[in-house]
């Protein structure tokens, strides 16, 4: 078998069309995008200090601010007021009132939608930031600390597409009596099950999706949660062992209040992202079989679907459900610095 | 990952300072800490975690029949190794073939400019938010700062009909996933080196400007090389968020060998090939390399900028 091996590196030194042409002039271009992009910002510069001193200063900033703030004023605060308005109006911009959230909110196939989106906020956060605290206790000051870490942590560097790809490959399906290739089928059979198809059957395929992020979010979960637990005091620790504490006692008692903090910050970024999620279900099932959920939804009534006022309804939805998280988030965060 | 030697915490350094006679007591409670079972459970979470990964891993450097017959893990009873699901999907052109080769340069080619313009205009923002005072700055700042919870979804189509008027008319082309991506990127980049760029002590500042330096000059010989390890952890950042997007591409790549990236065309390739594992065991790890490479060589910058960045989006 080994003689068979070739090396992608020689199939391409034999290739004849123009694929190195093709990947030098978008690389060129790309350079000369960033070498114009710093020329003209150096210029500007130049010029700006050499303006005529009365006024330098405001030319100075001006240059400064203004193209980071025109920018975000244009690409993000505009559009963000114009897919307000759009959500309160049909196609040719008259006003339709709530009309869109309605149908957001009493459609059977959007409350599906909803469903799914409230079973991912429920679980994800939860599942992610416990394994992640229980990984995070146990890999403690133990040997190979940081490898351990990084095996877990692994899966948050990696794309959510191709993390779809990887599952996607764990939960493949072949039918009863034939081998295996999907590994988690390999497992119901070796446990005397039959094979599932793991994303097609509703209810329970959603929650194959969420064993999916879970798996992402545990990582970042561990490595915040991690650094937090290091800063628990050993004193603490040894008082609470004087007084007869058990392992498990002192878990509660004295590193859970500790990193209060922190599992604040966890949950609440863990709950945003959870609530944007659209890679995954869009690679994994595009929404179909009951799976799909806002962030999805979004993206295909706004792109797919023609239907752009009910894209927009969704998406200011989607900015609603983050604002109390985001909310709560720096509420906690504040009282716990003054209790501090 | 250079050094496989235990991490030396803050804890264990004041352990050194306890007095002889408690260090006993200090080493009893560390060690019920880290008991056996809980070492064992955490060697299962462990694996189970890096099972799938492995997994694709090894699949993808299978003959094609033997990953549609035979599971990875029998690789010992189905013995065989070969390149080519990588030369397949990296360089075989034809209608229905991955050309993952183009679109993984055309992720460079989205993600470098995307982190340069966006590091750079932020960069800029921050320093003008931090050391040039002016009214209405704080005002200015908080709205910026609120900008992080907008998603996404809330710009999106407004954007891509401002990249459509006929006098901008970038649709479709590296330019508007650049601006996109620089601006989505903008609100968090602008906060994070405020923060830092507003830490620098008053006085190297202040005798920067009794020796008559300009803001430019203080901006580029001062602050410029005061923040490199802010730079290095936001570009870091920046640079994944953007290699692992999809759906800013799917909005503003048009979605073409010539422009989309990697995510993209990995997402289409599986809709189409879905049932090709040789093939899309391969691509998936492609796309997943470059991540890797950045994440074990430079894991404490990306440990700084993930955790700094992560309610981007």
């Amino acid at each position: 078998m080994m003689s068979t091996l070739t090396f992608p590196a020689m199939q391409l030194a034999g290739r004849n069309d123009n694929f190195w042409a093709d990947a030098g002039s978008k690389l060129g271009g790309a350079a000369v995008a960033i070498v114009i992009f710093l020329a003209v910002v150096g210029l500007l510069m130049f010029f700006a200090d050499r303006a005529p001193k009365k006024g330098r200063d405001f030319i100075q900033l001006t240059l400064f601010v203004a193209p980071a703030l025109l920018l975000l004023a244009t690409g993000l605060i505009w559009p963000a007021i114009q897919t307000m308005w759009q959500s309160v109006t049909d196609r040719d911009g008259t006003w339709v009132g709530l009309d869109n959230f309605q149908t957001v909110f009493t459609d059977p196939t959007m409350l599906t939608v909803l469903r799914n989106t409230v079973i991912w906020v429920l679980i994800v956060p939860i599942a992610s930031t416990a394994i992640g605290l229980a990984y995070a206790v146990f890999i403690d000051r133990s040997k190979g600390e940081k490898i351990l870490k990084s095996l877990v942590f692994m899966p948050m560097a990696i794309s959510m597409v191709g993390a779809s790809i990887i599952w996607g490959f764990m939960y493949t399906y072949r039918a009863e009596g034939f081998d295996q290739i999907g590994f988690l089928n390999q497992v119901l059979v070796w446990l005397g099950g039959t094979p599932h198809q793991f994303l097609n059957v509703p209810p329970w395929n959603t929650f194959f999706l969420i064993l999916v992020f879970v798996w992402i979010q545990t990582g970042f979960a561990m490595v915040v949660l991690s650094a937090a637990i290091k800063g628990v005091p050993t004193e603490l620790h040894e008082a609470a062992s004087l007084d007869g504490a058990s392992g498990w006692q002192r878990f509660w008692s004295v590193t859970v209040p500790w990193i209060r903090g922190a599992l604040v910050v966890v949950l609440t970024t863990i709950t945003i992202a959870t609530l944007k999620v659209f890679d995954i279900v869009r690679t994994m099932t595009g929404g179909q079989f009951e799976t799909s959920v806002v962030a999805n939804e979004m993206y295909s009534r706004a792109f797919r679907l023609g239907q752009p006022a009910i894209g927009a309804a969704l998406a200011v939805v989607l900015f609603v459900m983050v604002i109390p998280i985001i909310v709560y988030n720096v509420r906690t965060l504040r009282q716990h610095r003054e209790v501090r | 990952m250079s050094t496989p030697t235990p991490p030396r915490t803050d804890v264990d350094a004041d352990l050194g300072g306890i007095a002889a006679s408690e260090q006993p007591k200090a080493k009893r409670v560390k060690k019920r800490l880290t008991s056996r079972g809980a070492t064992a459970a955490a060697i299962v979470i462990a694996i189970l975690w890096t099972i799938p990964t492995f997994g694709l891993a090894i699949s993808s450097f299978r003959p094609e029949r033997e990953v549609k017959t035979t599971g990875w893990w029998t690789i010992f009873e189905n013995w065989g190794w070969t390149f080519d699901n990588y030369n397949t999907i990296l360089f075989e052109s034809g209608a229905s073939s991955a050309s993952l080769g183009s679109y993984f340069i055309n992720s460079f080619v989205i993600t470098i400019p995307s982190t340069v313009f966006a590091l750079v205009l932020a960069l800029m923002a921050a320093y003008a938010f931090a050391w040039i005072p002016f009214k209405g700055a704080s005002w200015l700042f908080v709205m910026v700062f609120a900008l992080q919870i907008v998603p996404l979804q809330m710009a999106l189509i407004p954007l891509l009909r401002i990249f459509n008027y006929d006098w901008i008319d970038i649709s479709g082309t590296f330019a508007a996933v650049w601006v996109a991506h620089t601006i989505f990127g903008l609100p968090l980049a602008i906060f994070l080196l405020h923060n830092f760029i507003s830490e620098i002590p008053r006085d190297v500042m202040e005798a920067a400007k009794v020796d008559g330096s300009s803001h430019t000059q203080t901006f580029t010989r001062i602050v410029l090389p005061l923040s490199v390890p802010a730079i290095a952890s936001l570009a870091i950042f920046q640079f994944l968020w953007v290699w692992n997007d999809l759906l800013v591409a799917l909005v503003f790549s048009g979605g073409t060998v010539k422009t989309a990236p990697l995510t993209q065309r990995l997402a289409e390739f599986a809709g189409d090939r879905g049932s090709d594992w040789q093939l899309l065991t391969a691509a998936a790890f492609v796309s997943i390399i470059v991540p890797l490479i950045v994440f074990f060589s430079l894991q404490r910058y990306f440990v700084r900028g993930l955790l700094a960045g992560s309610t981007k989006g």
